[in-house]
């Protein structure tokens, strides 16, 4: 039996007065490539947001790695890369090696420092997105699509069991986007789950292994075969008007 | 000459504490200025000098010399401090408002200090603008052991301080605790603002942390880099306008963030040059 990672039952979240999810019942297993979809307001941040512990839901459960929120501890065993990813403030000077390195902070705590293993473990990270020639390059002078790689190496460098990924395609090429997949997908393969927040339905369709749609409520598509034909009712339904899903084919 | 300005025990001691906060100001600056900070090491510098005017009113006024103006000035600039992060907080869209604020209290209670020690002296003009005679031997020492502190707390803090300036989120994410790095970082920027007060005056103060990062971020690779050069710009400044201003009796505040500008001034200079220089190459190559 694959294991879980994460569990939601019976989630429930609300901003003041206005409920913002509407009993959640979620599963992520190790090896999932999970698209989640919905439309603005629909509940997709603020669900990444309590799958991070930065929100803590009004009623129901939230295992991690089979403990309860509270009891989890391992931080380092989730990798996020946020939408706020793209907006940083390009003039910072920080070299690509050392914005990687900022993803194993949490793992080192306070007061310690790399070991040789853990540069090791950096120059693989950057490898592994295909970086390598830019690690002494600042961050800034790079283009949106190779940021982007740097962001999700920074995420790898702890060597997380989940990568969770907030609509990082924002401001990336269509050319890159394809690419930008063809990597996860390679993650995907060494067993990195994966979930990923997007609006480009059609790419995603052509890879995520299960699509979850969420606008309050979470509506789970769970087989390959039916996600691949995702039909327009399904859409409809979460995002409350029919969408045209356009899929490029190369 | 040089052995002529080491014969005084006072200059030597302002020597000393020019190399220590040639190195701790800018190494601090390249936080503050990533954080963009900036200006509100300037608020605190002003909120320095209402400590400072408090402490020469008292010495004054009751001839109690406990709280000698360095200790009003470091007292004042720790406690605006956490008045800085409080509004900060309190105004977190608007987090420049902490900066009028802080700063048009400071030389508001400055003012009616001043007003009630009556009136302006020649030692408020050396905490204006900064002295090459004004530092004793006590002073150097409560300087050395805020360097030690500042160099201590950026070395252990050093990953947490630099991912917070980065990217907050991910900070908060991976279980930084946001909250109190910002108040000890808040609280170093007091410190150093004291220390350095005494050589580079209240006015300036905020230019020696800013302005020999602004030169290196212009040339740096990298944040480690910013800093290392930043810190050999500040260290040159310190010297040279500590040296020029003994000889030219000029207050070293002036000629140090002159120096500071000059140098500003060339590494673009240089660094447009080079650009174009290399541009020209390129361009010849391609042909």
């Amino acid at each position: 039996m694959k294991d879980t990672i994460v569990e939601m039952n019976n989630v429930n979240f609300y901003y003041g007065e206005r409920q913002a999810l509407e009993d959640i019942n979620f599963t992520i297993e190790q090896g999932d490539f999970i698209g989640l979809i919905g439309p603005n307001g629909g509940g997709k941040t603020t669900l990444i947001k309590l799958l991070l512990g930065m929100e803590k839901p009004d009623s129901g459960t939230i295992k991690m790695f089979g403990l309860p929120m509270r009891k989890f501890k391992e931080k380092s065993k989730i990798g996020y890369v946020s939408q706020k990813a793209n907006t940083f403030n390009r003039g910072f000077p920080a070299t690509v090696e050392e914005v990687v390195k900022m993803g194993l902070t949490a793992k080192l705590g306070y007061f310690k420092r790399l070991s040789r293993q853990q540069k090791q473990q950096i120059h693989e990270a950057i490898d592994k997105v295909g970086m390598s020639e830019y690690l002494h390059e600042n961050i800034g002078d790079l283009s949106g699509g190779q940021q982007q790689r740097i962001f999700i190496a920074r995420a790898l460098v702890s060597n997380p069991q989940l990568l969770i990924l907030d609509e990082p395609t924002v401001g990336v090429d269509a050319e890159n986007v394809e690419k930008f997949f063809d990597l996860l997908q390679e993650l995907n393969k060494q067993a990195i789950s994966l979930l990923l927040v997007t609006h480009d339905i059609g790419t995603m369709t052509d890879h995520a292994s299960k699509i979850a749609c969420l606008n309050k409520k979470l509506h789970f598509h769970e087989h390959s075969d039916e996600t691949k034909h995702l039909s327009d009712d399904h859409i409809s339904d979460v995002y409350g008007h029919p969408l045209k899903l356009v899929t490029h084919k190369h | 000459m040089l052995m002529n300005m080491f014969e005084y025990e006072f200059l030597r001691n302002t020597f000393f504490t020019g190399i220590i906060i040639g190195f701790i100001a800018p190494l601090l600056g390249a936080f503050i200025v990533v954080r963009r900070l900036s200006l509100i090491a300037d608020a605190l510098s002003h909120v320095t000098l209402a400590g400072i005017a408090f402490g020469l009113l008292l010495e004054k006024k009751t001839g109690v010399n406990f709280i000698t103006p360095f200790y009003g000035g470091l007292g004042f600039s720790v406690i605006g401090s956490l008045i800085v992060e409080r509004l900060r907080r309190v105004y977190h869209s608007f987090q420049e408002l902490a900066i009028p604020i802080i700063l048009s209290g400071g030389v508001g209670l400055s003012v009616i200090f001043i007003s009630l020690a009556d009136g302006f002296n020649n030692d408020l003009y050396n905490y204006l603008f900064g002295s090459v005679s004004a530092v004793s031997r006590q002073d150097l020492y409560i300087i050395i052991v805020i360097g030690l502190i500042v160099c201590a707390v950026i070395y252990s803090l050093y990953k947490e301080l630099f991912l917070l300036s980065f990217d907050e989120e991910q900070a908060v994410v991976t279980g930084i605790h946001a909250k109190r790095i910002h108040f000890i970082f808040i609280v170093l920027t007091a410190l150093v603002i004291a220390a350095s007060i005494r050589i580079v005056g209240v006015l300036l103060v905020s230019a020696l942390m800013t302005l020999p990062v602004a030169a290196s971020i212009r040339i740096a690779k990298g944040f480690k880099q910013t800093i290392i050069y930043a810190i050999i710009y500040g260290e040159a400044a310190v010297i040279l306008g500590l040296f020029s201003g003994y000889y030219l009796e000029i207050p070293p505040g002036g000629t140090i963030v002159m120096i500071l500008i000059l140098l500003l001034v060339a590494t673009m200079a240089a660094k447009y040059l080079i650009t174009k220089v290399r541009q020209r190459k390129h361009r010849l190559q391609l042909r």
